[in-house]
């Protein structure tokens, strides 16, 4: 973008000027945008790049723990362990009791990571996409509607985890309203279900402002065609809705995705440390750094790095798919319907929608 | 939204990425072949005077900066800074660990978790204190242990802590029971004269820290040593598989069953079980000293004037505290290290140590300090304190401390959940899985 918008101002600015000049500037494109990313690029370099780079070094050692039995002293400094800390992973040592029965503790925490996840955003694309179409619609306080419904999505995590803490209370708010005594931030099913209801809470908004925004393209005249051609709401809703909206709905559910799988701060903050039911790899991982096991602890980190990457590489291919769709050429659908439901709707219901908007011009 | 790559791109990617690993990959042997954190210590000048910063976690008196500027005002040749450190613990000690690995020299003197001190001493995070300059006659013995390590003394003791039950003195007296209660037994008949009486079903008879966090740690070595059980024997080895020490994690599982302990305590911290107290809610409270305090002077207090302090009640035997506190250390990398000695002299001194219980209610280490006339006015508790702490048990001494608590929280909780849900909780087959897992972490 920078390019486009530099190079035609910088050579009609000075047509008058040196013939060389004006070379340089028309052969550089190329470097001209390196130049311009430059500062961007270094600081990607710095603050992603490299840490990453390091921490993947980090995973191939561990740190000497071993104690000397006669000083009491540990050797200290590190050994280089080549992929022990990835297989070791899949050895199991360290059986945990949690929600999927006793698995190793990487495992549970893998398993907890990718139940949360899914439970999640299939609940927040649903809801998201209620609060969008409410938030559509025209009426008295709408604004007010729309300010309210982005409320938690401003509060940062942090601080909803320690308020849907004390809502989660054994005597708290959540207990008075169920009229019984849940222990949600105990080690039970309870506590997977309170990390599931605050995040919920707080992202569903996420969801529901991409979805409004992808709405708000939709232009009227469809739905006005749809009504003379005497569909019901719900037909309207699942063939020219959820069609049209679906390119930037696929977009905000693979951030959520993408975002929950890496989920630390709700049950860091709200359930606490060492409760199995509620563990991710980000927290495993952040608590065998703090007992300095960096090595497994990046090795971990990795293991998710690899893991978001695919789910991201698999959705974009979804993505990919449908902006092709969309130009009208050959579609491909066959094999989509694994993917998360709600994608795997919009993605069937994409052809008729089309058709019929074809029909409607 | 395109994702379209050029080859050529993907193969400068990989190149550049292929580079930045070599690159990497050599830092990595470089550093590989220095020394390790522990081994190689410098040579310790504790003559060597400069400025320091003083490591400790957040300050809520707001005592520790006037005790500073008295110390700088009598010490010209090195001030000292506060540093403050957050409110968790945790994050108390791995700040200390990230500024050991980058060699802070600034770091001189920081305040230790009694139960950090095997660590950091292990892995030379902090230097050993001759006992020439460091003189522990006077000082309650169970906490110079806690803060020993190997026989060598890592961290000067400077305020300790132990468990203490609090009780509701009215309600005692209102049904005739004349002394508080010196074991579980006793402390059940008196609950149960009292809430049949009181016929309120939300007077819970006791409670102590059951949710899983150290405090956990901290109550179950309370129930086992009281049963007349060990975690670590004498000979340094994990014996928790007794008859005694499932004795102590069965009663607080069936204690939960029966609903003496309240179900709601499996999730309750230090705080949580203040403020049911506060609330009248509890007739039996285990928690620290700074209790009595905010109990007396809460605004939302209900028990004001109405309850006591005793020594924690036993299991089996007489009540035995777990041992809390903080100690200074001098950093390993610490540039003004004879500073830092000062410093810890100065912050150890019997006026010193006065001043700052008077501020913070935290218990002293300095023995006779607990009879004090000035103090005992102010903290009535403190002879009830001593008693605790001296029959304090530290908890187990380990180098990779984190795990073993962790092992200990796993076993004591899951038999706790289970009676809590109302289930037979199994004490034997989870301290089994606890005595094999411990064998694997301390040696």
């Amino acid at each position: 973008m920078a390019t486009a918008t530099a190079e035609p101002q910088v050579t009609t600015a000075q047509p008058s000027g040196h013939k060389a000049k004006k070379n340089a500037l028309s052969d550089g494109q190329g470097r001209l945008a390196w130049i311009l990313l430059a500062p961007t690029l270094l600081v990607i370099l710095v603050v992603a790049g490299i840490p990453v780079v390091m921490s993947i070094r980090e995973s191939f050692f561990q740190t000497n723990n071993g104690v000397d039995p006669t000083t009491g002293m540990v050797a200290g400094g590190e050994k280089f362990v080549g992929l022990g800390n990835f297989t070791s992973i899949f050895g199991g040592t360290n059986p945990v009791q949690g929600s999927f029965g006793t698995h190793d503790r990487f495992v549970n925490a893998f398993l907890n990571t990718t139940a949360i996840t899914i439970v999640c955003v299939i609940l927040e694309t649903v809801l998201g996409v209620i609060m969008a179409l409410i938030m559509s619609k025209a009426f008295r306080g709408r604004g007010l509607v729309r300010a309210g419904i982005l409320v938690p999505w401003a509060i940062p995590t942090i601080v909803s985890a320690l308020m849907w803490k004390l809502i989660f209370d054994a005597d708290g708010v959540m207990n008075r309203v169920i009229g019984s005594q849940v222990l949600w931030t105990a080690d039970t099913g309870a506590s997977f279900w309170a990390v599931v209801i605050a995040d919920t809470w707080k992202t569903a908004p996420f969801i529901g402002l991409l979805t409004l925004a992808g709405l708000q393209t939709i232009p009227a005249e469809v739905y006005e065609a749809a009504k003379v051609d005497g569909a019901t709401t719900w037909q309207q809703f699942v063939r020219i809705t959820l069609p049209l909206v679906k390119p930037t709905l696929v977009v905000a559910v693979l951030f959520r995705t993408l975002d929950t799988l890496r989920m630390f701060d709700l049950p860091a903050g709200m359930i606490g440390f060492g409760k199995y039911r509620t563990e991710t790899v980000s927290v495993f991982s952040y608590l065998e750094a703090t007992q300095t096991r960096y090595g497994p602890a990046a090795a971990y980190a990795i293991v998710l790095f690899v893991y978001v990457l695919l789910i991201a590489f698999l959705f974009v291919k979804v993505l990919g798919a449908d902006v092709i769709g969309d130009t009208g050429m050959p579609k491909k659908k066959k094999g989509k319907d694994k993917d998360q439901t709600a994608v795997g709707k919009g993605g069937d219901a994409a052809a008729p929608g089309l058709e019929m908007m074809g029909g409607a011009h | 939204m395109r994702f379209v790559r050029s080859g050529r791109r993907v193969a400068v990617a990989a190149v550049s990425l292929g580079a930045l690993l070599a690159a990497a990959a050599c830092g990595g042997s470089s550093s590989d072949s220095g020394s390790g954190t522990g081994s190689s210590a410098p040579a310790v000048d504790l003559n060597q005077q400069g400025d320091i910063e003083y490591w400790q976690g957040k300050d809520s008196s707001g005592n520790i900066p006037k005790l500073i500027a008295a110390f700088n005002a009598q010490h010209p040749n090195g001030q000292v800074k506060f540093h403050e450190l957050p409110d968790a613990a945790d994050q108390q000690r791995q700040q200390m660990i990230q500024n050991t690995q980058i060699k802070n020299p600034a770091m001189g003197v920081i305040s230790v978790d009694v139960v950090w001190t095997s660590e950091f001493a292990a892995k030379g995070y902090v230097i050993p204190l001759p006992a020439d300059k460091f003189p522990t006659t006077g000082m309650l013995q169970s906490a110079v242990t806690g803060a020993t390590y190997f026989n060598k003394l890592y961290a000067y003791p400077n305020t300790s802590d132990g468990g203490l039950l609090y009780y509701r003195k009215d309600l005692l007296d209102k049904y005739g029971v004349t002394t508080p209660p010196t074991t579980f037994d006793e402390m059940k008949a008196a609950c149960d004269t009292i809430r049949k009486g009181e016929n309120d079903a939300k007077l819970g008879c006791f409670a102590g820290q059951y949710d899983k966090y150290e405090g956990l740690t901290v109550n179950f070595d309370e129930a086992v040593h009281s049963a007349g059980g060990v975690i670590v024997g004498d000979d340094g080895k994990p014996n928790v598989a007794s008859p005694e020490a499932a004795k102590g994690l069965q009663t607080l599982a069936d204690w939960f069953k029966n609903g003496d302990i309240p179900k709601s305590a499996v999730t309750w911290r230090e705080e949580n079980g203040r403020t049911a107290f506060e609330a009248g809610q509890l007739i039996f409270h285990r928690n620290w000293g700074y209790v009595y305090n905010l109990a007396q002077t809460d605004k939302d207090s209900k028990v004001k004037g109405k309850f006591d302090v005793a020594p924690l009640p036993g299991i089996s035997g007489p009540g035995v505290s777990s041992l809390g506190g903080h100690n200074y250390a001098i950093a390993t990398n610490a540039a003004n290290k004879g500073t830092a000695a000062d410093f810890i002299a100065f912050m150890s001194s019997e006026e010193t140590q006065k001043s700052n219980t008077l501020a913070t209610s935290q218990s002293p280490t300095l023995e006779k300090l607990y009879t004090d006339s000035e103090l005992v006015k102010k903290f009535p508790f403190m002879p009830v304190q001593l008693k605790s702490i001296q029959g304090a048990i530290p908890r187990p001494k380990a180098v990779e401390y984190g795990d073993v608590t962790l092992a200990i929280q796993d076993a004591a909780y899951g038999a706790i959940q289970t009676g809590a849900g109302g289930g037979a909780a199994d004490a034997n087959a989870a301290l089994q899985g606890l005595q094999t897992k411990l064998q694997t972490l301390i040696k």
